[in-house]
């Protein structure tokens, strides 16, 4: 390698950790790690991660992270609740709900284009949240996402956390559509 | 592993959502009114005498040509525009309305007045939305809690009437640059669609484009579109209506400059763009959904084939989960979907009509 060449490479690596350290850069690193805080501090894993058995219980499959409702896991009729004070029930997987409002199944927050939310907008998700509307004008969001919590972060925190969904794994799952009462009742 | 914490937390969310699920429904839920909209109808200068429903001096009703469908409550409309100003039609499809303008829809069922909603657009430019709920004798209404009001009436037996709350207003009016709906250059044409379902013919004293351009409340719209109103082009009378309903009841959300612009399905008809039914076509014409019923692909609209067409699935359901639009309405408008049905499945299927249409 000649002297010019390596000059060129060393030229070249300063601009690029120059470009890492940028003020922007790091400003898009430190959105995304308080994404993650949110995220993991708002309890979002508990029902968009499934649960898996593993050797000390039902655990979290970080392998599926935020993936919502495994498309393969078809879910039998929910059970009849009988009378009385008893009003949910809940799949195994903590990604299936049953109530009075029908059957929900947790959402794809990762970043797949055709089954999570890799063409939505960051104002698509904060509209999202803010109303209790998918996409912040259709169909209501269903128990038990806690959205009126979520939606009373400041915009700085939903961009945060829309950025971190945006920065982890990309993983294909088509979650079911949730079931009307009448449906869920059959 | 997770502890007994995790489910309880969860469980608590769920109860904690429906619990606000519940109580939008709830008689006596707080109400949470935005600050300026006042506490009664009667103050908001709908009426000079709101015992016997006169309107104010200055208040001008308005009939637009393509309704939203409300499960076939009868609306009656009117503006009142601040006393020397105008609207800023410069940009044919967004007007801009002088802050203190107020509009006001009256929905009644049975001949009945149940709510009547209200927008104005505050000091600070924004719009303040708030529906009032009429009281059995018909001589005062009063806010309606922030939340609504689930099955405030029957829009025919055992089919509940929903009043919406303002987060709804907003679902629907905030996804246009013009947050103004009904009171467009377009809506207001004098060259009315005969074919249009649901429209109601305006009363006398009604305001409309021309209307509007020789009393100087609009500025800066274009004179050719006054001279020659705005009228969708198209191949037929039904496409027209057609086009018309979709535009009328679709495009609020389904635009291409709104927040939902990224799903590339745009209804609207726009005066500023030439060939505009052409432009709506090729976003829906075998266009695939982004919404994939039991995760399986969907087209919108399928010529020749309205049964496989998922925009007509979607306005034919009222599966709360399915259905379009997805609130305000709790029946399937079987006028329309046999409007659109012909439309699909005839004229979408023309070669002569398809090829003015869709080019």
């Amino acid at each position: 390698m000649t002297q010019k060449t390596i000059g060129i490479a060393l030229a070249s690596s300063a601009a690029l950790i120059l470009a890492a350290a940028s003020p922007a850069h790091a400003g898009e690193s430190r959105r995304v790690a308080r994404g993650r805080y949110l995220v993991t501090l708002g309890g979002c894993n508990d029902c968009h991660t499934p649960l898996k058995m593993g050797q000390n219980g039902p655990e979290p499959d970080m392998a599926r992270m935020l993936s919502g409702h495994p498309q393969a896991l078809e879910m039998p009729a929910a059970p009849a609740i009988p009378p009385g004070p008893w009003m949910a029930t809940v799949g195994a997987t903590m990604t299936a709900w049953s109530g009075p409002w029908g059957v929900s199944f947790t959402a794809n927050l990762t970043p797949d284009p055709e089954t999570g939310l890799g063409k939505w907008t960051e104002q698509n998700f904060i509209d999202t949240v803010r109303s209790g509307r998918h996409m912040g004008r259709g169909r209501q969001i269903l128990p038990p996402m806690p959205w009126q919590n979520v939606g009373a972060m400041t915009d700085e925190d939903l961009k945060s956390v829309f950025a971190y969904l945006r920065s982890i794994p990309a993983i294909r799952n088509q979650v079911p559509a949730p079931l009307p009462p009448a449906v869920a009742a059959k | 592993m997770r502890g007994p914490g995790s489910a309880l937390r969860a469980g608590g969310a769920a109860l904690g959502a429906l619990a606000l699920l519940c109580a939008a429904g709830a008689p006596g839920s707080a109400s949470a009114a935005p600050a300026a909209a006042p506490g009664r109808l009667s103050a908001t200068g709908l009426f000079a005498d709101v015992a016997t429903h006169a309107i104010a001096r200055g208040v001008l009703p308005y009939s637009p040509q393509y309704p939203l469908w409300t499960d076939g409550a009868a609306k009656r409309r009117w503006i009142r525009l601040p006393p020397g100003t105008a609207i800023d039609g410069s940009d044919p499809d967004t007007w801009r309305f002088p802050v203190g303008t107020r509009l006001w829809k009256e929905f009644s069922i049975g001949g009945r007045p149940v709510e009547t909603r209200f927008m104005e657009r505050g000091a600070d430019g924004r719009w303040i939305y708030a529906t009032y709920l009429w009281a059995p004798d018909g001589r005062e209404a009063t806010l309606a809690p922030e939340r609504g009001r689930r099955a405030f009436a029957e829009s025919r037996p055992g089919v509940p009437y929903d009043v919406p709350g303002t987060a709804d207003c907003r679902a629907c009016h905030q996804g246009h640059p013009s947050e103004v709906l009904g009171f467009t250059a377009l809506q207001l044409s004098p060259d009315r669609d005969p074919l249009a379902p649901h429209a109601a013919p305006p009363e006398p004293g009604s305001i409309d484009l021309a209307g509007l351009a020789a009393r100087r409340l609009l500025r800066g719209f274009p004179a050719q579109r006054i001279a020659h109103p705005p009228r969708i082009e198209a191949p037929s009378p039904r496409a027209r209506a057609a086009l018309g309903y979709l535009h009328g009841n679709c495009a609020s959300c389904h635009n291409a400059r709104g927040p939902l612009s990224d799903l590339g399905f745009s209804l609207e008809e726009r005066l500023a763009e030439a060939g505009t039914s052409a432009a709506v076509l090729r976003t829906a014409v075998r266009r695939p959904s982004v919404f994939r019923p039991g995760g399986a692909p969907a087209v919108r609209l399928v010529p020749g084939d309205p049964a496989a067409s998922l925009l007509l699935l979607r306005m034919g359901s009222r599966s709360p989960y399915l259905q379009m639009p997805p609130l305000g309405t709790h029946v399937v408008d079987e006028e329309a979907i046999a409007l659109l049905s012909a439309f699909v499945r005839e004229d979408l299927a023309d070669p002569h009509a398809i090829a003015t249409l869709y080019p």
